[in-house]
C-alpha cells in the first residue's frame, strides 16, 4: 500500500513538472536563430520546399543514418530473438480470409502501393517521406498477408533489397563528401526550379532509397513476427 | 486556456503511462505504457515547436509570407517516431519468447518460476 501511495505521489509530482507549461505559455512568434536560418536558407541552399524534410536529409542527414541503423539493429534482434520455431506446435487449423477481405485487399494494394510511392517521391514537396511512404508500403504487405494466410514473402529478396538500397545511400552520402560541401550534402546535383519533381539535388533519390529501405525492414520484421505460432 | 491543451494531454499521457508501467503486471500492458510515454514525449517536442498562428514549414503549401513553425522538433520526432515503432517491435519479440519459455506474460508468475 505504501509503495503504492509513494508512486502515486511520485505520479502526481511527474505532473506538477508540467504545471509551468500550463500555467505561462509565452506566446511568442518568433523563431529562434537555428528555425530562422532553416526557414531562410533551406530553400535557396537546398531547393526543398518542404523544411522538415531538407533538415532530416541534409542538415541533419548523419541523425537520419542513425535512425536506419536503429531500424536495422531492431530488425537484426527480432530475428535473432525469433530464429528457433516454437517447440510445441498448436496446430490451429488455419481460416482462409473471407470473401469481403480478399475482395477489398486486391482493389486497395494497387493503391496502397502507388500511395507509398507518391508519398516517398514527393517528400520534398509535400507533407511525408521515406519513412512514412515505406510504413504505407508496409500496410499494403500486411493487407496482402491477412488477405492470403498461406502465402509467404520471399525472405532473401526482402532482405537483398533492403541491403542494396543502404549501401547506395552510403554511396550517395559519400558522393556528397567528394562533389559537395559534405557526408550526405544533397546538391552535388542540380537544384533545379523549387516546386517541381525533378529538383532539390539528391534529396528525391535520398527519401526515395530510405523509403524502399524502410518498407522492406518492416515487411521483413512482420514476416518474422508472423511465422510464431505461440 | 485553449494553447496550453497540447501540454495538459501531454501530461495525461505520460501519467497513464507511468501508471501503467509501474502497476500493470501484464507485459502486453506494460509496452502499451512505454507506447504512451513515448507519445507523450513526441506531443510535448512538436508543442514546444509551435509559433502561435504560424504555418506548417512546406513553401509550396503556405500562403504567402506566412510565419512557419520551428522545423527541427517535427524532422527530430519523425526520427523518435521510426524508432518508437522499432523498439515496440523488439519488446514485443521479447513478450513472444517469454511467453514460450515459461507459458505466461505475467511478471510476477515469470520470477515464480524461475525459482
Amino acid at each position: 500500500m505504501a509503495k503504492r501511495f509513494i508512486t502515486l505521489l511520485l505520479i502526481a509530482l511527474l505532473a506538477y513538472m508540467f504545471l509551468p507549461f500550463i500555467v505561462e505559455v509565452d506566446e511568442t512568434s518568433q523563431l529562434n536563430r537555428v528555425a530562422e536560418k532553416y526557414v531562410t536558407a533551406g530553400p535557396l541552399e537546398l531547393g526543398a520546399a518542404n523544411l522538415v524534410t531538407a533538415v532530416i536529409v541534409t542538415y541533419r542527414g548523419l541523425d537520419t543514418l542513425g535512425e536506419i541503423v536503429v531500424l536495422f539493429i531492431a530488425a537484426v534482434g527480432i530475428g535473432f530473438l525469433l530464429r528457433k520455431p516454437s517447440k510445441k506446435k498448436i496446430a490451429a487449423p488455419k481460416r482462409s480470409s473471407s470473401e469481403i477481405l480478399r475482395t477489398g485487399s486486391d482493389f486497395l494494394i494497387p493503391l496502397l502501393i502507388l500511395f507509398g510511392v507518391y508519398i516517398f517521391t514527393h517528400g520534398h514537396l509535400t507533407p511525408g517521406g521515406g519513412f512514412q511512404g515505406g510504413v504505407v508500403l508496409t500496410s499494403a504487405a500486411l493487407l496482402f498477408m491477412l488477405s492470403n494466410t498461406e502465402a509467404r514473402f520471399n525472405k532473401q529478396l526482402t532482405e537483398v533489397i533492403e541491403s542494396v538500397s543502404g549501401i547506395f545511400y552510403l554511396i550517395i552520402g559519400i558522393l556528397g563528401l567528394i562533389l559537395a560541401g559534405g557526408f550526405l550534402d544533397s546538391r552535388f546535383l542540380q537544384l533545379g526550379e523549387m516546386g517541381r519533381l525533378f529538383s532539390a539535388g539528391a534529396i528525391p533519390i535520398i527519401y526515395s532509397i530510405i523509403g524502399i529501405k524502410v518498407g522492406m525492414e518492416l515487411i521483413g520484421i512482420l514476416e518474422k513476427l508472423r511465422k510464431e505460432e505461440i | 486556456m485553449i494553447d496550453n491543451f497540447p501540454y495538459i494531454a501531454v501530461a495525461i499521457l505520460m501519467g497513464l503511462g507511468f501508471y501503467t508501467l509501474i502497476f500493470k503486471k501484464n507485459l502486453i500492458k506494460i509496452a502499451i505504457g512505454i507506447t504512451l510515454i513515448e507519445n507523450g514525449a513526441n506531443l510535448f517536442l512538436i508543442t514546444l515547436g509551435y509559433r502561435k498562428g504560424s504555418v506548417a514549414p512546406i513553401y509550396t503549401q503556405a500562403p504567402e509570407g506566412a510565419n512557419m513553425v520551428l522545423p527541427t522538433p517535427q524532422a527530430l520526432t519523425l526520427t523518435s517516431i521510426v524508432i518508437g515503432v522499432a523498439t515496440t517491435a523488439l519488446i514485443l519479440s521479447i513478450a513472444m519468447i517469454i511467453y514460450r519459455k515459461y507459458g505466461t506474460i505475467n511478471t510476477d508468475e515469470v520470477r515464480r518460476l524461475k525459482e
